[in-house]
C-alpha cells in the first residue's frame, strides 16, 4: 500500500496522531481511576473523561456525528443517571469506601489480564482485511438520518419501542411498594 | 495495506492504525472486565459495564473506519449506525438498571452485592 493512497488529499497527520495518543493518555488513566478508585463517587468523575475521551476518538475516527452522541446520551444522560443512583444509595463515606474493591480483587485482575491477553495476541496475529479509507472523512449527519428512515427504519422503530418499555419499566420498578 | 495497520502514529503521512484501536478497546475492555468482577458496589458494577460497552464500540467504529466500508455502496456509514444503537442500548440499561438497585436499595437498605444474598428480605 503506498502512502498517496492513504494520503490522497495531502493532508498531514501529525495532529491527529499528537491528538490520539493524548487521548488515549486521558483515557487509559481515567479507565484506570475508574475501575480501582476506593470511593464510588470518584469513579463516576473519573468514567466523565473516560467517555470524553472515547467520543475523540469517535472524531478522529471520521463521525463527528457520533461523537456528539456519545457526549450528549453518555455524558449528558447516562452519567447524570449514574450520579444520581449515587447520591440516592447514599451511605456514611468511611462504610461506603471500605473494602470497595472486595476479596477476589487479585483473582479478578488475574482473570481479566490473563483474557487481555489473548485479545492483545489475537489482535497482532491476524492479518486483518484493509480497503482503503478516504483520508478525508465524510459529511454523515444527512446520510446516516436518511439511512434511518430508509433501510433500517425498522430497528429504527424497534429501538424506539425498547424505549418506551424502559422507561415504563423504570417507573414500574422504582413504585413506592405498600406493604 | 500493513502500514495502515501497525501505524502507531510516528509517520506523519499515515494516520493512526487499527492495531492501536484495537489496543485501546482491549485495555478498557480489560479495565472494564475488572471492575464488573471485583467492585461490592452495584453501581461501581455498573461502570465497569459502561466501559466494556465503550470498548466495543470502538471496536466498531475502527473496524468501519480501516475496513473500507466508507467507500462501499451499501454498507456506508454502518459503523456509527451500529454506535448509535449501542448508546441508544447503554442508556436503555442504565435506566433500568439503576431502577433495580434503587428497587435493592428501598428494600435491601444496601446495593452491596456481597449482602444481597437471597431474593426477600
Amino acid at each position: 500500500m503506498s502512502n498517496e493512497l492513504i494520503n490522497a488529499a495531502g493532508q498531514n497527520w501529525v495532529g491527529a496522531n499528537l491528538a490520539f495518543w493524548f487521548i488515549t493518555a486521558v483515557v487509559v488513566g481515567s479507565a484506570t481511576m475508574a475501575a480501582f478508585a476506593r470511593n464510588i463517587v470518584q469513579a463516576a468523575y473519573a468514567l466523565f473523561f473516560t467517555l470524553l475521551g472515547v467520543a475523540g476518538y469517535f472524531a478522529l475516527l471520521g463521525s463527528s456525528f457520533l461523537a456528539i452522541t456519545q457526549v450528549v446520551i453518555y455524558v449528558g444522560g447516562i452519567l447524570v443517571l449514574l450520579m444520581f443512583g449515587v447520591l440516592l444509595t447514599n451511605r456514611p463515606l468511611q462504610e461506603r469506601t471500605h473494602g470497595e474493591l472486595g476479596r477476589y480483587l487479585i483473582a479478578a485482575i488475574a482473570g481479566a489480564v490473563l483474557l487481555g491477553g489473548v485479545l492483545v495476541r489475537v489482535v497482532f496475529s491476524t492479518p486483518w482485511k484493509m480497503a482503503p479509507a478516504p483520508a478525508v472523512p465524510v459529511p454523515e449527519t444527512a446520510a446516516i438520518g436518511r439511512m434511518l428512515v430508509g433501510n433500517y427504519l425498522l430497528p429504527l422503530e424497534l429501538a424506539g419501542m425498547l424505549l418506551l418499555l424502559c422507561l415504563l419499566g423504570a417507573a414500574y420498578l422504582v413504585r413506592r411498594q405498600e406493604r | 495495506m500493513n502500514e495502515l495497520v501497525n501505524s502507531w502514529g510516528l509517520n506523519p503521512a499515515i494516520p493512526v492504525g487499527l492495531n492501536a484501536y484495537l489496543l485501546v478497546a482491549a485495555i478498557l475492555f480489560v479495565l472494564g472486565l475488572i471492575a464488573c468482577m471485583a467492585r461490592r458496589n452495584a453501581i461501581g458494577i455498573l461502570i465497569g459495564v459502561e466501559l466494556i460497552i465503550n470498548a466495543a464500540i470502538i471496536n466498531f467504529m475502527a473496524f468501519w473506519r480501516f475496513g473500507g466500508s466508507q467507500t462501499d455502496g451499501s454498507g456506508a456509514l454502518v459503523g456509527p449506525l451500529f454506535g448509535v444503537f449501542l448508546i441508544l442500548l447503554a442508556a436503555c440499561e442504565a435506566a433500568v438498571a439503576l431502577a433495580i438497585l434503587l428497587s435493592l436499595y428501598f428494600n435491601f437498605g444496601t446495593i452491596e452485592v456481597d449482602s444481597i444474598h437471597q431474593m426477600e428480605r
